[in-house]
């Protein structure tokens, strides 16, 4: 279905004036979680106990750098004062400098950002073009109600496959295709090889997660009046199953699939560190451990965003492919 | 934990997962227990001569730098995986009871800004969350502690929040808050043990998860910190030595994932068996079996439209099979109307589905013939054979708010049938479409033809329905209860609608339903179905007032006339219609029957002809006219098995 013809069965189905509640709603719970992450991220570093300036510089530090440093930071301001001052930098894109490095958050964030990026958005598409024909072949074997073994064997290969964290199923692929068969390179992003691994990695736990939705999903769409009207109308099995039976199972795999996909842009910080990925992943790691707040902070913060927008993506998709979810919320 | 309720969850253990699980949990646990007691100077034990090597007798999985037993680590490192793990779900589970009661303890206004939180929360994901507080709560175990507990408060806080929610609107809650018992103990003495069952087999779950986010955090230095090591950790010293000794890498990792494992499905055999989740539809096994086709109706075949003979339906029940439609045998002519006629449960439906091959899996179709415009149905799903049926045979079902689909235009759910089966292009198509749906009299059928099934009304999606059928040029009409769903009006409506069809464009009607009235009203010949046989064969005209069979009669006589009391139940056929899987002997409608006899319960009544243009399977059919209304009503029990509804 061409998505110009999702979005004009949507149009016809609502008022435009279901539209705005719902965009006005939705917007507004953006706003409020974005508040309450950037909040959060303020929160974290005053909640720390001791001072963050004397943890990053280390027991060793002149008292006279601490207090210098500290002041720079403006850490001896009102609190308010300095929540009002960090909003507002903020708005003006300034994350703060690294304690360690001394370069401003903002530019190492955006140094590291793209392999991120890259790595999370590769491994949801892998992950969804595998888990929906997958899902879909498998209920469509299991409404015949003939491939009982076959039917056994991918739910529970797919329970297995969804438990194993995804570092753990990095260090299994770097075990298998780095050690034993050195087929792929296990560490760095050099070319287009450096990507098969991680990707894998992150991607295996949802493609199989997922694959279980679609065929549950599709399974009970499967069932359902219309697909027999469907049937009725003697539709060949390719029209039958994409047009009919698909976009129906889609609903709640879009909502499952944004679960994923948050989760997903958590996975990365671990897979990162086994594949020395050079992206947001190693940086929060190293920035924690040298108790390089600001930098911790700023990385959070985009971790966050990045979370939020993919549940915004998911609830406007799910929005113009079953108008009725929009209505229903409101 | 009341006894009933600990029967369930042993029950839930006794399933081959729930077993597994269970052991497999036990196993984990005693361990935690007991490895380091035994184990620990081994793992400890620091040997140069041994560094990083492979499995050997002493070191079955090999040695790490220092030269220690990886195994004995692995197999010490459980207590303190274990023990964090279950504690930062101890922590989760007490912070999302705290966070998911207070909306009812502090009153609306609070309560809405803690739910937003919480809703906000939720939306990130666990290790996000975890990573967040590790640096508030700082590097090591103790941190990570906190930092996993609290990253899973919220997931806990949103179940306790929405069970607290349904609990509190019981009756007995409403009960004990008008008595004035205060909030605090309405939550402890009557929320809390509500809620306890699915909280904590969520949180054995969750254990399995905290489990893994401990590990992953350790492994990124977050978590446990040396000299002490869980499996975490052991993965993480492991990687750096994966190309040379990968075994250490590895067995943590096993470890890991098998307890994470035992956790899970430990929960969530005991989620299923306490019926938190629905098991997964599992398809029913389909036997090979020959098709049980027995020798029965001795009507002839001619040259008509559509010919069905013997036709059977079954379907596996266990390691049997019933057979819910038999012996079904049939002949409608162009434009002809036959209706079949039987309570819920009698096959009717499944035979016009089997008719229209439409019977959905595991079941089984047979029939010694079933030919459609002279092509025979039980040959192959081809090309062709799809276009035939496509286009010349039309199918209307019982709900009309269901059979369309929700999520596509109601004009293209019409076009459709014409795009595929006469290679019509887009617009020619939608104009068919917008066409039918006016000859179907759907006003404005132009704007119509864009909206979504949703914004039909019920007879309108009839109706559509009906215009779906017609899209081609259908030589017959199959029609499963098309008015049932619909009120009296619309039922009206809908029945002239078909009639009009039919008898403009020669169109043949297999119309059923469970309503004699109608079905006298609309066919021309009546076909009464008894538990999945046709047990007669009559011209309309002649069901009200003479009927051969006792069931007919028994149908007939259950019918309101005008002088019924509108205010009693239903009239029904006293008693119920048998089981597919277990007939009686002889005639199935024997124990119902009030005219049976010792031979009834023996030998089962053949339909055979019966005067001329009639066919009848009763021993008695010359004795049945008698059975009149009287006769059946002196029978007593009103009402036991409706007349109304659908068959499966
Ligand atoms: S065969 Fe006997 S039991 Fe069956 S319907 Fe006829 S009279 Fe009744």
């Amino acid at each position: 279905m061409s998505v110009i013809a999702v979005r004009q069965l949507g149009q016809n189905a609502l008022t435009d004036n279901a539209w705005v509640r719902f965009a006005v709603r939705r917007t507004g719970r953006l706003l409020l979680s974005l508040w309450v992450l950037v909040t959060a991220a303020f929160i974290m570093i005053h909640a720390l106990p001791g001072d963050p300036v004397r943890a990053a510089l280390g027991p060793t530090a002149p008292v006279e750098l601490v207090a210098q440093r500290r002041a720079a930071m403006g850490l001896d301001d009102p609190l308010w004062s300095q929540y009002l001052h960090y909003l507002g930098n903020l708005l003006t894109g300034d994350l703060g400098t690294s304690m360690t490095s001394g370069l401003p958050v903002a530019e190492v964030i955006g140094d590291r950002m793209g392999a991120t990026v890259e790595m999370a958005v590769l491994a949801f598409a892998v992950a969804v073009v595998v888990a929906v024909p997958l899902g879909t072949a498998m209920a469509a074997l299991a409404s015949d109600g003939r491939r009982r073994v076959g039917d056994w064997m991918f739910t529970s290969t797919s329970v297995v496959l969804a438990t194993i964290p995804e570092f753990l199923m990095a260090v299994g692929l770097v075990f298998v295709f780095g050690v034993q068969l050195g087929w792929a390179p296990v560490a760095g992003r050099a070319g287009p090889g450096s990507y098969v691994l991680p990707v894998l990695a992150l991607a295996i736990g949802p493609a199989a997660v997922l694959a279980r939705i679609v065929r549950v999903e599709m399974l009970a769409v499967l069932h359902t009046d219309y697909i027999r009207t469907a049937r009725a109308k003697r539709l060949p099995p390719r029209v039958l199953y994409l047009r009919h039976a698909l976009p129906n199972a889609l609903t709640a795999t879009l909502t499952v699939g944004g679960l994923l996909l948050g989760g997903l842009v958590a996975g990365t910080v671990l897979v990162e560190n086994v594949f020395a990925w050079p992206g947001l992943g190693g940086t929060i790691v190293r920035s924690i451990l040298a108790k390089d707040y600001p930098t911790v902070q700023g990385v959070v913060l985009v971790y966050g965003v990045g979370v939020l927008l993919v549940n915004l993506t998911v609830d406007v998709a799910l929005a113009v492919l079953d108008p009725r979810s929009a209505i229903r919320e409101s | 934990m009341a006894p009933a309720t600990r029967s369930r969850w042993i029950g839930a253990l006794r399933s081959p997962l729930g077993v597994t699980a269970a052991t497999l949990l036990l196993v984990v646990l005693l361990l935690a227990v007991v490895a380091p007691l035994v184990w620990q100077s081994r793992a400890d034990a620091v040997s140069p001569a041994d560094i990083l090597q492979g499995s050997s007798a002493r070191h079955p999985v090999g040695t790490d730098l220092l030269g220690r037993d990886i195994l004995a680590r692995v197999l010490v490192a459980t207590r303190l995986s274990v023990a964090l793990a279950l504690a930062a779900t101890a922590i989760g589970v007490l912070a999302g009871l705290l966070l998911g009661t207070a909306p009812m303890l502090l009153g609306r206004r609070a309560g809405r800004w803690i739910a937003a939180l919480i809703n906000v929360a939720v939306a990130f994901p666990n290790l996000l969350l975890a990573l967040f507080f590790a640096v508030i709560f700082g590097v090591g175990a103790k941190g990570a502690v906190l930092a996993i507990g609290f990253a899973t408060a919220p997931g806990f806080a949103r179940l306790t929040q929405t069970m607290v929610a349904t609990v509190a609107g019981r009756d007995f809650i409403a009960a004990a808050r008008i008595a004035g018992i205060g909030r605090i103990r309405i939550l402890v003495r009557h929320v809390l043990p509500n809620i306890a069952e699915p909280l904590v087999v969520t949180a054995t779950m969750a254990a399995g998860g905290s489990l893994l986010s401990f590990a992953g955090l350790s492994f990124l230095g977050l978590g446990v910190q040396a000299p002490s090591y869980d499996w975490g950790r052991l993965l993480g010293e492991g990687l750096a030595q994966i190309y040379i000794h990968p075994a250490g890498a590895l067995a943590a990792g096993v470890a890991v994932v098998v307890a994470a494992m035992a956790f899970n499905l430990t929960g969530e055999a005991v989620a299923r068996a306490i019926g938190l989740r629905s098991p997964q539809a599992g398809a029913r096994p389909a036997d090979d079996a020959p098709p049980v086709a027995r020798a029965g109706g001795t009507y002839q075949a001619g040259s008509s439209l559509l010919s069905v003979r013997n036709l059977s339906v079954t379907f596996p029940a266990g390691a049997d099979e019933v057979t819910p439609v038999r012996e079904v045998s049939l002949e409608l002519r162009r434009g002809e109307a036959v209706g079949i006629v039987g309570e819920s449960g009698s096959g009717k439906s499944l035979a016009a589905l089997a008719i229209a091959q439409l019977v959905p899996a595991p079941g089984r179709v047979h029939a010694e013939r079933l030919e459609f415009l002279g092509a025979d149905l039980r040959a192959g799903s081809g090309k062709a054979h799809r276009r035939l049926l496509g286009t010349s045979l039309a199918m209307v079902f019982q709900d009309p708010m269901t059979s369309l689909n929700p999520t596509q235009r109601v004009g293209r759910q019409l076009a459709e049938v014409v795009r595929q089966h006469e290679g019509a292009d887009r617009t020619r198509a939608w104009a068919r479409a917008v066409d039918r749906l006016r000859a179907v009299r759907i006003p404005a059928a132009e704007r119509r033809a864009r909206q979504l099934p949703h914004e039909f009304s019920g007879g309108m999606r009839q109706r559509a329905m009906i215009g779906m059928g017609v899209m081609a040029s259908p030589a017959l009409i199959i029609a499963d209860e098309p008015t049932t769903a619909l009120d009296v009006t619309v039922q009206r409506q809908v029945l002239r609608l078909l009639e009009n069809i039919r008898t403009a464009e020669d169109v043949a009607l297999l119309f059923i339903s469970h309503d004699v009235t109608v079905v006298a009203q609309v066919c021309e010949r009546v076909l009464v179905m008894y538990a999945g046989r046709i047990v007669e064969d009559l011209p309309a005209g002649e069901l009200m007032h003479d009927a051969r069979h006792p069931y007919t009669g028994a149908l007939v006589a259950a019918v309101p006339g005008m002088d019924t009391d509108r205010e009693l139940p239903l009239a029904a056929v006293p008693g119920r219609p048998p089981e597919p899987g277990r007939l009686p002997a002889g005639c199935a409608f024997a124990p119902r029957c009030p005219l049976a006899t010792a031979r009834c319960r023996e030998q089962d009544p053949p339909l055979a002809t019966y005067g001329g243009d009639r066919r009848v399977a009763c021993w008695h059919a010359d004795l049945a006219p008698t059975v009149a209304p009287q006769q059946t009503s002196a029978a007593g029990q009103p009402a036991a098995a409706g007349t109304e509804g659908s068959t499966a």
